[in-house]
């Protein structure tokens, strides 16, 4: 665990402890299993942009995506009746091919991220909409998936299942980012393209399926927000989630010049926003300065960082130059 | 915007035509000059030889990890012109960064007309009469030509908004436009202009100014040979009026005839000074660059003889000249060198070779068979590698190790199930760092803080550590100190003889003929012309650069 990560997680706890002294409900099992059931369902889409982010691109589009495959994986299973271990998987691949067609038109035609996922966030919410005609999707009185329902939104041990299901994803992504080849690429690329590309990387590929591991993930938590929620409206639904993704991101270390990050930072910092959230609620704040709470604790924690690292780099200089010498003069 | 120039020799630069229409405007460009100076500079006549309008007084800067000046002193009298060369990386520019006000030296002090400053400023360099022509053109391409020439002076309305009064700008900028000679008004921008319009510009800059103290970084390597001579005239022109001239050049047969002192830099120090009648050619070589032909001539010698051609172009055209079809092969076994002007396409077909960039149409072969190459990496998978010219965009990754660094490339073999073992990187890593001498407290440590031929050392060990076929080196030594420059020239030499094609680009003129077995030449997107080993001579190099024939 890095230094920043260190610094977030004793954040974490020194906020946690004083909303605790404030009001101990915080501490309650069901305060803490029903917050720790958001962190799963924002943490797999923080997990999924954060990849994205890494390469130095962005992905505006989860929110709306959210929304879309949340309204099809619902409209699938509830009202044309396929089975739920079929439309599971089918809503994956749906949101890897998203996922690539962003990562192609990013690639290959070269747009900008930015660009092209602005337009997702646009066309997929037009899309969500009309698809149940601005209506809502949801389940028939009656209508029960007992497994699904046990796998998204169910408890084991009192731990709810989307929590451990984060888990499960963090440390199988924290492998992939940290340890193995494809993470070394994808900080390669984020830090350098041109220079990876220069080593022989297949950088085109690599960020391509940055995107798609971001629209793989972006679907599975398409799939629990709808069995959270269990009924969609499409027009607000996973509004604004891109959102709570970038920042817990940039909360946890990310660069938005890529490059820089690690897993466990930003599935810190998404647990960190819920806890803000959670403090809003539960320290009487008027819900309407949610939004307002969140963006200055998010405005600090970046400015402290950055300030830090200025610290930090006028220090190696002054070492740096104490130490002198040796090497060619610069010209 | 294309350079043009090729070095010669480790100092010596002789550049060529770039299109006849802009000699002749820079050759009237230094005409007019001359006579826009002699406006307004008579009363400096008849000070020379007395106080020095400029002296330097132990001066000294340093960068984290390195010294760029140290103790350095000279002055420059009135009307004298000094001759200022060394080698890239000597510390000219840091010099010429101090006397324009850009950066503070550390110690030392800087006296303009009799006035000591510990630091000058910009407004204070630009005050006392100091006035710039550098070598790579300080225009914002996005202004004008009159918002150019007044950048920071432009002639405000009254008023408390601080409006640019832009007709006083432009009636402002149109007489010393007239004087340079140019032939485009005021308010063009300046993204339009060609290259030797633009130095125009840079020069009526420096007349708005008034200057006293002209310095001149490296005037002559974007103008065509032919009209050098009209420049040096101006330089002596400005000499009679009384005005000083810092001409930094790595011609130095340009030096030599213009100059009445030559100041000698190496490593950020004082390596001489030649007056007059001691200013020659070997004696400034000597002073800047001591041991280092030694170490050429023994890279220069081939163990084997070369074998069958590795990798071919044929025909192959590049977006450099997508009208000009290359043909080139490299040798196993040999160190092909390929010169040229800069700007001939030489950079452009090591591209090509190393799939960065898809040829325009042609083929390539590698040993006999038919290449296609989509990207680097099927360069890589075929054993063609490249160090490129750019060692810090496109060389190395700054921010990761040097173990991560030389992994990069053949990070699959470095892995076992598609994760990667730290152990395994750092047993290549160490080997190369043994092999290569490449100098940092371990393999762990970030390139970044390497120096530029340690990090070069690294783009090549990335390399070494695979098995290479084909290698391509882009201005290999660009920017390393001498040291690592000859251990450069030993490991391509040894690459050479274990087998390995090398195709070295070099604009670096004894680099070329001290490290090649071949040398190829590039003019204006093609081959003009191969020679071996016993026709080897500057000037046979500069003809083919040219498009001319060898003798």
């Amino acid at each position: 665990m890095s230094k920043k990560d260190l610094g977030l997680l004793i954040l974490i706890l020194v906020v946690g402890a004083v909303v605790a002294i404030i009001n101990p409900r915080f501490l309650l099992p069901i305060n803490l299993a029903n917050t720790s059931n958001l962190i799963g369902l924002f943490g797999i889409l923080a997990i999924g942009q954060a990849f994205v982010i890494i390469t130095g691109g962005i992905e505006l589009s989860v929110g709306s995506v959210v929304a879309l495959l949340g309204v099809l994986f619902v409209d699938f299973i509830a009202t044309r009746g396929m089975a739920w271990p079929v439309a599971l998987p089918l809503i994956l691949v749906l949101g890897g091919i998203i996922g690539l067609a962003h990562g192609w038109l990013i690639t290959r035609l070269k747009l900008q991220p930015f660009v092209v996922t602005l337009c997702g966030l646009l066309i997929y919410r037009g899309v969500a909409r009309f698809y149940t005609a601005d209506g809502t999707a949801g389940f028939a009185f009656g209508q029960n998936f007992p497994e699904l329902e046990f796998l998204t939104a169910g408890r084991s041990y009192g731990v709810p299942n989307s929590f451990i299901a984060l888990i499960v994803i963090a440390i199988v992504m924290w492998v992939v980012l940290h340890r193995s080849v494809f993470g070394r690429y994808l900080y390669a690329i984020g830090k350098n393209e041109e220079a990876a590309k220069y080593s022989g990387i297949r950088t085109g590929r690599v960020v391509m399926a940055a995107y798609v591991i971001c629209g793989v993930l972006t679907a599975l938590s398409a799939i629990y927000f709808a069995m959270y929620t269990r009924s969609i409206s499409p027009a607000s639904h996973g509004q604004f989630y891109e959102l709570y993704a970038i920042a817990a991101a940039v909360l946890g270390g990310f660069s938005l010049r890529g490059g820089e990050g690690s897993l466990i930072g930003v599935i810190l910092g998404t647990v960190l926003l819920q806890e803000l959230q959670n403090l809003v609620n539960l320290l009487g704040i008027p819900s309407s300065l949610n939004f307002a709470v969140m963006g200055g604790v998010i405005l600090i924690g970046v400015l402290v960082d950055q300030q830090w690292g200025v610290y930090r780099e006028r220090r190696l200089m002054l070492e740096a130059t104490r130490k002198g010498t040796a090497g060619a003069a610069a010209e | 915007m294309r350079r043009l120039g090729v070095r010669l020799g480790p100092a010596v630069r002789i550049d060529e035509p770039c299109e006849g229409r802009q000699s002749a405007d820079v050759a009237k460009t230094a005409h007019r000059l001359l006579s826009g100076v002699m406006n307004y500079s008579d009363a400096s006549i008849g000070v020379s030889t007395t106080a020095p309008f400029l002296s330097l007084e132990g001066v000294r800067k340093t960068y984290p990890g390195v010294v760029a000046l140290d103790g350095f002193s000279m002055e420059v009298r009135p009307g004298e012109v000094i001759g200022l060369v060394g080698e890239n990386g000597a510390g000219k520019s840091t010099l010429m960064k101090i006397l324009g006000g850009v950066t503070t030296p550390d110690t030392g002090t800087i006296t303009v007309d009799g006035v000591a400053h510990d630091r000058l400023t910009v407004e204070a360099s630009i005050g006392s009469g100091i006035a710039f022509v550098h070598q790579e053109l300080n225009l914002f391409e996005n202004l004008d030509v009159a918002a150019n020439i007044f950048f920071g002076r432009e002639p405000l309305r009254a008023g408390p908004f601080r409006l640019v009064d832009r007709a006083r700008l432009r009636a402002l900028s149109a007489p010393l436009l007239k004087r340079v000679g140019a032939n485009f008004s005021a308010d063009t921008p300046v993204s339009t202009l060609s290259l030797a319009q633009q130095q125009m510009v840079e020069i009526a800059k420096a007349l708005s100014i008034e200057a006293r103290l002209v310095i001149l970084d490296e005037p002559t390597s974007s103008l065509p040979l032919a009209e050098t001579d009209k420049l040096l005239d101006v330089i002596k022109a400005l000499k009679a009026e009384g005005i000083s001239v810092i001409f930094i050049s790595h011609r130095l047969h340009e030096v030599e005839r213009v100059a009445d002192r030559v100041v000698v830099l190496r490593d950020g120090m004082l390596a001489g000074t030649l007056p007059k009648n001691a200013i020659n050619h070997d004696q400034m070589v000597k002073l800047m660059i001591g041991r280092m032909l030694k170490e050429r001539e023994k890279a220069a010698e081939s163990a084997r003889p070369p074998g069958t051609v590795a990798l071919s172009a044929k025909a192959v055209r590049t977006t450099a000249y997508p009208d000009r079809p290359v043909d080139l092969g490299v040798r196993h076994g040999e160190i092909l060198g390929l010169a040229g002007l800069v700007g001939s396409g030489r950079t452009e077909l090591a591209r090509v070779l190393f799939g960065i960039d898809k040829s325009l149409g042609g083929a390539l072969q590698l040993d006999g068979k038919d290449l296609v190459l989509g990207s680097a990496a099927d360069a890589v998978a075929n054993g063609i590698f490249l160090v490129p010219e750019d060692r810090k965009l496109t060389g190395i990754l700054l921010d990761l190790s040097i173990a991560q660094n030389i992994s990069l490339p053949n990070l699959p073999a470095h892995a076992r199930r598609s994760l990667v073992s730290a152990s395994a990187e750092a047993v290549t890593a160490e080997k190369q760092k043994r092999n290569l001498g490449i100098k940092a407290p371990s393999v762990a440590t970030r390139t970044g803080t390497l120096s530029g031929g340690n990090q070069q050392k690294v783009v090549l060990a990335k390399w070494l550590a695979m098995n290479p076929r084909v290698m391509i080196l882009d201005e290999p030594t660009r920017g390393i100190d001498i040291g690592a420059k000859a251990e450069i020239y030993g490991l391509m030499r040894a690459l050479a003889d274990a087998g390995v094609a090398v195709l070295m680009i070099s604009s670096d003129m004894e680099e070329v003929i001290g490290v090649s077995d071949r040398i190829a030449v590039m003019h204006e997107g093609q081959i003009s012309g191969i020679l071996d080993k016993e026709q080897f001579s500057q000037e046979n190099v500069l003809l083919l650069a040219v498009g001319k024939q060898p003798k």
